[in-house]
């Protein structure tokens, strides 16, 4: 029986041809979503900006300005409702409510209660499914604690790469990774796709995929540049790549298999979730080949592997060829 | 070569069996958890009833029956973070030690001259005195009364210090102090909270302290955060104050040891109180609901004896005068005392429902909370989504199976097959794992869990598309295989190792569902490496010893 082979298994693909084109696409992305940033910015949860989340259910469809009607009246400052579609079969109609950053001070009890009330008033089957109100204070170090969990994972991920390869291999790990972070925080401003706590996890998910993937084809240059003294570091990378590539995407597709699975059957909760990380597979695929790799040849690594080194713990390859 | 030694295989069976035991509980979720409940209750003593009996007999004894933890966010329920305001309590501290520092300085009348107390920010105590030249044995004379504080860093100091400024001594509490007493705070408030949450009778409850500062409170199957708070987050400082005067002015100016408080219920109306109480909540022993002669929602109370004698000899004295009963600042009412009140008990009337009667009763009960405190977060899940969770997550996590197993299957053959049973193996022993380490399954847990799915079989691709390269320049299948193992071990050594360090800093950084994500995304990194390397190698191993096939095709 013939296996399914979505990849020759010798293909000789010029990866490392247009490393420049891709330098500036990578680029333009980055700096595209750094200025996304700076100008539209994020549409941030409530986890972040503070504020009361009310996640509401109905059995037959209501218009919003209906829902913005009942809840004008209720006396809780600016309210906002948007619809969210409910994917768990359940053929309910689903909205979001959100009140004002309500001031915590007096905490946000009153407010839920006097929206719960309106809302079981004018719409007797209505279900509270979630309701989520966090403090300007909590808010803030979530942030903060969002901010150093990333940063944290660059730079121990930078030791270990750095400690298991060369320096060179760890700048460019790194510099793919915040590329891979950059761009997805940038899609979620481009789309304003509400950013909460977990899509924080998503895009240290995406960190976790995209350095694994980057390890994968690191690991294979270093075995080549041991095996092939003489060969071009390009063409070391351009085989390496080759020769990984059936995995890539093997991998990619199982994981994205995954990942649709979530984002189709798992309901509103972890729908942004899915699609970040989605998303960060696909530039956690692209950059691992045209960030990480080709920072590497630019960069330059030392090519006498003939003494091995202490610190890379496996030594194979070199004698075997 | 390719097969492991004998031991390594029956450690590697072991370890599988013991998983699969350990985790095939969670199949039966309901009926285990059912029975744990009833078995649980029985043994701390409720009657044996025929439904106690028959849910404890759903699942026999002999089997096990731990259980992965359901996170508040599949389960519903209310999830709150509040801030014990410990500030406050430094401002009683000090309040506590003017009567004793006033008699200390009265005792050296010759020497400072009159003793005046004056108006201060609540973090200081100002006293005047009379003859500034006393001012050192008055400073004396204050610094004899401070206790020593004895501090867990050993760096002990007095609980109090004081100061001169010009003629005024300035008492602050030491830093020492401060520590303690927010330590203390906090013992305190974990206490209370948590006996009032164990009065509501909900199960499995989560009270933790967080911070220096912080209570999370987690109740599973409660209706709402504002049900809770309604519980938790009244300081519940119950007082009876003899009555000076009934105003409407709430501009009041009350005299010396005098406050003015609110009415509960009318509009507009104050009470000119003194500030000494006759009793207070501290004493009380029990507390219940109850109704009054007319039939209306009351609240009984009894006080221990010392609290029972002074509000025995305060009735006995002050018949036909009004006093007031004080919840929180503000007056619940204040009847006139008609006649001596013995024994040491009474009921509080008001305008309540029985609601708020059962409510007072059990906030009375279990005492007040020593300082307020402020809600930081507040979430409620309700029952309905956490069930609609389980469904979809788990619907999602049997697709992605599904789809990576014929993916696989069509891509490898036989070793595809292979791959699904260590991808089997491997969520058996993340659900084996979480159970047994009592970890909390969340939302996107089994978001974590299903991306598990697709990034395991990654170690199996790298190995099976080593082995494949092989084929083409090794000597014979089971040396291609050998190679494969080998040389694919390292890149998933690394690859795992930085997607767990990943997972670490999430743990340690995330909070509630987040952490949720990072336990089963690390634990499934921990399975995988183990399921591809070493079930896929016993497997591959075990086939080919026993079909020994001139070739293979991967």
């Amino acid at each position: 029986m013939r296996h399914l082979r979505l990849v020759p298994d010798v293909t000789s693909i010029d990866f490392m041809r247009y490393t420049r084109f891709w330098l500036i696409v990578s680029l333009v992305g980055v700096i595209g979503s750094i200025g996304l940033l700076a100008t539209r910015g994020l549409n941030l949860g409530v986890d972040f900006r503070g504020g009361t989340l009310i996640m509401a259910a109905t059995p037959e469809e209501q218009p919003l300005s209906v829902w913005r009607d009942v809840l004008g009246d209720v006396g809780v400052g600016e309210v906002g409702v948007t619809e969210i579609s409910d994917d768990t079969g359940q053929g309910r109609h689903m909205v979001l409510i959100r009140l004002g950053t309500a001031d915590m001070e007096e905490g946000a009890a009153p407010a839920v209660d006097a929206t719960r009330a309106a809302l079981s008033q004018a719409f007797p089957e209505v279900q509270i499914l979630q309701v989520d109100s966090v403090g300007g204070k909590v808010s803030g170090e979530l942030v903060r604690a969002g901010f150093l969990a990333v940063l944290l994972s660059f730079l121990g991920i930078m030791v270990y790469i750095w400690l298991r390869f060369e320096w060179q291999f760890a700048i460019g790990a790194v510099l793919s990774l915040i590329h891979d972070a950059i761009v997805t925080v940038g899609v979620f401003s481009l789309l304003q796709l509400e950013f909460n706590l977990t899509i924080v996890a998503a895009v240290l998910t995406v960190v976790g995929y995209s350095i694994n993937d980057t390890v994968v084809v690191f690991d294979r240059m270093r075995e080549n540049l041991r095996k092939y003294k003489k060969m071009p570091l390009k063409e070391v990378m351009n085989l390496a790549l080759n020769e990984t590539l059936s995995r890539t995407i093997m991998t990619s597709l199982t994981t994205l298999i995954a990942l649709f699975a979530i984002y189709w059957f798992s309901g509103p909760v972890v729908h942004g979730f899915a699609f970040a990380v989605i998303f960060g597979v696909l530039t956690g695929t692209y950059s691992s080949i045209y960030v990480a790799g080709a920072t590497v040849l630019w960069l330059g690594v030392k090519r006498d592997w003939s003494k091995p080194d202490a610190s890379a713990g496996t030594q194979f390859g070199g004698a075997k060829a | 070569m390719l097969q492991f030694p004998m031991w390594k295989n029956v450690a590697i069976v072991l370890v599988c069996l013991a998983g699969l035991v350990v985790a095939f509980p969670n199949l039966f979720y309901d009926r285990v958890e059912r029975s744990n409940d009833a078995r649980a209750s029985l043994a701390a003593g409720a009657a044996e009833t025929p439904e106690l009996a028959a849910e404890a007999a759903g699942w026999p004894e002999f089997l096990p029956s731990g259980l992965v933890n359901l996170g508040l966010d599949l389960r519903g329920g209310a999830h709150v973070l509040v801030e014990v305001q410990t500030a406050d309590v430094y401002a009683e501290r000090l309040e506590g030690l003017w009567p004793d520092l006033r008699d200390r300085l009265r005792d050296l009348r010759d020497q400072v001259g009159t003793v005046r107390r004056l108006e201060s920010a609540p973090d200081e105590l100002r006293i005047r005195i009379g003859e500034p030249s006393g001012m050192a044995a008055a400073e004396e004379a204050v610094r004899a009364a401070s206790q020593p504080v004895i501090s867990l860093t050993g760096a002990s100091g007095r609980d109090f210090e004081a100061r001169a400024e010009g003629d005024v001594l300035v008492i602050t509490l030491s830093e020492a102090e401060k520590v303690a007493i927010d330590r203390r705070t906090l013992d305190q408030s974990l206490e209370i909270i948590r006996r009032r949450v164990d009065e509501t009778g909900t199960r499995e409850p989560t009270i933790q302290r967080q911070g220096e500062d912080r209570i999370l409170v987690q109740v599973p199957g409660i209706g709402s955060a504002e049900e809770l708070l309604a519980i938790i987050g009244k300081t519940a400082r119950l007082s009876f104050h003899p009555v000076v005067n009934r105003t409407t002015d709430a501009a009041a100016t009350p005299g010396l040891d005098e406050v003015v408080y609110p009415s509960m219920d009318e509009d507009g109306v104050y009470y000119v109180l003194e500030r000494r109480a006759v009793v207070t909540g501290e004493q009380l022993v029990d507390s219940q609901p109850t109704f009054d002669q007319n039939g209306l929602p009351a609240v009984s109370f009894r006080f221990n004896p010392a609290g029972g004698a002074a509000f025995g000899r305060y009735t006995a004295d002050n018949i036909g005068k009004p006093f007031a009963i004080v919840l929180d600042g503000e007056v619940i009412s204040a009847p006139v005392i008609q006649s001596h009140i013995p024994g040491g008990s009474g009921i509080i009337t008001g305008s309540f429902t029985p609601e708020d009667s059962t409510r007072l009763a059990i906030l009375l009960r279990a005492g007040a909370l020593p300082a307020e405190i402020r809600v930081l977060e507040q979430r409620t899940i309700g029952p309905e989504l956490g069930q609609d969770s389980i469904e979809a997550g788990r619907r999602a996590a049997v697709i992605a199976l599904a789809a990576v197993g014929i993916y696989m299957i069509l891509s490898y053959g036989w070793f595809g097959v292979v791959a699904c049973v260590a991808l089997l193996t491997n969520i058996v022993l993340i659900f084996a794992l979480m159970t047994a380490i009592g970890a909390t399954l969340t939302m996107p847990g089994i978001a974590g869990l299903v991306l598990t799915i697709g990034m395991a079989v990654d170690a199996n691709v790298l190995i099976f598309e080593r082995i494949r390269e092989e084929l083409k320049t090794a000597r014979g299948p089971a040396r291609a295989i050998q190679l494969g193992f080998e040389k694919a071990f390292g890149s998933i050594l690394d690859a795992n190792v930085t997607t767990l360090i990943v997972a670490v800093i999430l743990f340690m950084l995330g909070s509630g569902p987040v952490k949720g994500f990072a336990v089963t995304l690390g634990l499934g990194i921990l399975c995988s490496v183990f399921t591809a390397i070493y079930v896929t190698q016993m497997i591959i191993a075990g086939w080919f010893d026993w079909r020994r096939p001139k070739a293979i095709t991967v």
